[in-house]
């Protein structure tokens, strides 16, 4: 019985409530539909302030186009759904319209005009009538000689490239220079004496970069040290590419340390081949040559990806000792807990100057040390002065496009 | 002569390149587009190179019957099949015989190679997170806990986890990516300087 009063009572409650809630949507979707039909006379107000130059630090062909937004567009009688973007080569001209863009965004870039050549403005606001802003320009576009954005970075390059010619000056004229010791490139020559102990060959993987890739380069100036090595040791040397490219250099630069040992009968370009550039069927391609050839020593110098650990893994169940190096953040903790050795970063670019001990290239691991005194002093600074709030710091590094 | 060329060609292009990086002139860009334009021709008549690599080293292996000559076997049929599948049985279209060979046999291959990984982070997991010593109990405990705090059990065991989760992940974890960066950025500009320089010339051979 109390379950059918209960009932009754919600039926009634609905009936009261659903045309209430009908009326409401009613009023309100007439009203809405009343602001914008054409009975409505009220223009949308124009949008403001509007600004026309040629966009700062590009190659030209690019005006930059401002406004402020109409009164109506997101506030007022809300009733503005975008903006339509004039262009006329004169002031009293013909304006059409060159873009379009949504309620709520106050800047259009037009890259369809021509360098040196005038245009004028303006910005029409628009619901189901529009309105327009006031004419601006002529301006003209232009392509600038110099990115201001990037002075900041300008500054950095001169100052470090003045240390790195100062640090390797002075080992020129005889300074002695402290670097500290690098475990992995100390392990090179054990490495590479192990291998020829054992009659078994060493593999060198140069990364899965290009050519254009710094990481990839360093690793060639280091190949290049460990081919001398290994010609010396009297031992075998194979370095499967990922890359064309890199391995018609990597031919090159093995062939030359030959060369230099003194043994260029040893060398054989067989030995350094394309394997495939496919990702994953290169990392098989090395694995098995681990498991076949049975690598005594591994290097594995360069920029890497998810390939990493597989390499790195199948090297370690192989037995062989294994020195990694690279640039690549994300793949250090694969390297570091599957080879004997791994090159940190920074490490990684100092090999080649470790292993020669040349005293000019031990100058710009000095440099090095001294950049990043200067980084982290900066970084000091730059904390305590946004912790006052003392912005202008901290925008004097801000790099623009 | 024989390094003096290579060293001053170095040097031009390097030095071209890196003042087009402060110019955003059309001119600049048009020398920047060029050399990635030349890059890409060199690359494809150069891979025309690593093919021969790649066909010579294997048939080497057949011929003298080398270790492993079976999977050279393998990798120069596959090779001819696929230049075959390409050049004459039609474009990159899907229903034809590269694409269908691309779609049902390199990439589930390709996918089996990934899903190696698996196994692999396993193994080196247990490796690394043995507590042998304080350091290593250090690092077992900061993987638990951002293992457990990345799950939603993890919040429902005990809800702070994924609060301390995010805050290792955030500051510990972000101050030592960023000191790696760092170095990595200096090492980067310095080795492109000793090369642009010269000072750095073992790529040439004649170093000590």
């Amino acid at each position: 019985m109390s379950t059918q009063i209960q009932s009754e009572e919600k039926g009634c409650l609905r009936w009261r409530i659903t045309p209430l809630v009908v009326l409401i949507f009613l009023v309100a979707f007439c009203g809405r539909i009343w602001a914008q039909t054409p009975g409505d006379t009220l223009l949308p107000s124009p949008p403001s302030g509007v600004t026309a130059f040629d966009t700062p630090n590009d190659a030209g062909r690019n005006i930059t186009i401002n406004w402020e937004l109409s009164p109506d567009d997101g506030k007022g009688r809300n009733t503005v759904m975008g903006y339509d973007i004039l262009r006329s080569e004169s002031r009293e001209g013909e304006f059409v319209v060159v873009g379009s863009v949504v309620a709520g965004i106050s800047t259009f870039q037009d890259d369809k005009v021509e360098n040196h050549k005038g245009y004028c403005y303006k910005v029409r606001a628009k619901d189901h009538l529009s309105s327009e802003s006031e004419v601006v320009g002529p301006v003209q576009a232009s392509g600038e000689w110099y990115n201001t954005g990037r002075t900041v970075v300008l500054i950095f390059v001169v100052l470090f490239t003045s240390l790195v010619i100062f640090f390797v000056n002075s080992a020129k004229r005889g300074k002695k220079l402290y670097v500290r010791p690098i475990p992995g490139m100390d392990a090179v020559d054990e490495a590479v004496g192990r291998a020829t102990e054992m009659g078994r060959p060493i593999l060198y993987i140069l990364g899965l970069s290009t050519i254009s890739d710094v990481a990839t380069i360093a690793s060639l100036t280091i190949l290049g040290r460990v081919a001398k090595k290994v010609a010396e040791f009297q031992s075998k040397l194979l370095v499967p590419c990922y890359d064309p490219i890199v391995m018609t250099v990597a031919q090159e630069v093995v062939k030359n340390s030959y060369l230099d040992a003194g043994r260029p009968d040893a060398y054989d370009e067989g030995n350094i081949w394309f394997l495939s550039r496919s990702q994953f069927a290169y990392a098989a391609g090395v694995n098995g040559i681990m498991l076949r050839e049975r690598t005594a020593t591994n290097f594995y110098l360069g920029m890497f990806y998810a390939e990493s650990l597989v390499l790195a893994e199948t090297g370690n169940i192989a037995g062989s000792i294994q020195i990694a190096g690279t640039d690549a953040v994300a793949q250090l903790p694969f390297f570091i807990t599957s080879c004997d050795y791994t090159l940190i970063g920074e490490e990684f670019y100092a090999a080649s100057a470790y292993l020669s001990r040349e005293p000019k290239l031990l100058g710009s691991i000095k440099a090095q040390d001294w950049g990043k005194v200067g980084l982290v002093a900066l970084i000091i600074l730059g904390g305590f002065f946004a912790s006052i709030h003392f912005d202008t710091f901290v925008n004097l590094f801000t790099v623009g496009h | 002569m024989r390094r003096q060329i290579p060293l001053a060609i170095t040097f031009i292009c390097g030095v071209v390149m890196a003042i087009q990086f402060f110019i955003p002139h059309q001119i600049s860009q048009e020398i920047y587009r060029g050399a990635l334009d030349w890059q890409m021709i060199i690359g494809g008549f150069v891979l025309v190179l690593g093919i021969g690599s790649l066909v010579t080293h294997h048939t080497g292996k057949l011929k003298h019957q080398r270790v492993g000559w079976g999977y050279s076997l393998v990798t120069l049929l596959s090779l001819a099949v696929m230049a075959i599948a390409g050049l004459f049985f039609g474009e990159m279209a899907s229903g034809k015989p590269f694409m269908q060979i691309f779609i049902y046999a390199q990439n589930p291959i390709q996918a089996t190679m990934f899903s190696l990984l698996a196994f692999f982070i396993a193994s080196a997991a247990y490796r690394a997170f043995r507590a042998r010593s304080f350091i290593a109990t250090l690092l077992l405990l900061a993987a638990i806990i951002v293992m457990v705090g990345r799950v939603p059990i993890g919040a429902k065991i005990w809800s702070p986890i994924r609060d301390i989760s995010t805050w290792l992940l955030d500051y510990p974890n972000m101050v030592a990516k960023r000191a790696i960066g760092l170095g990595v950025g200096l090492g980067m500009i310095s080795t492109a300087l000793k090369i642009i320089l010269g000072i750095e010339r073992s790529y040439l051979g004649g170093g000590k």
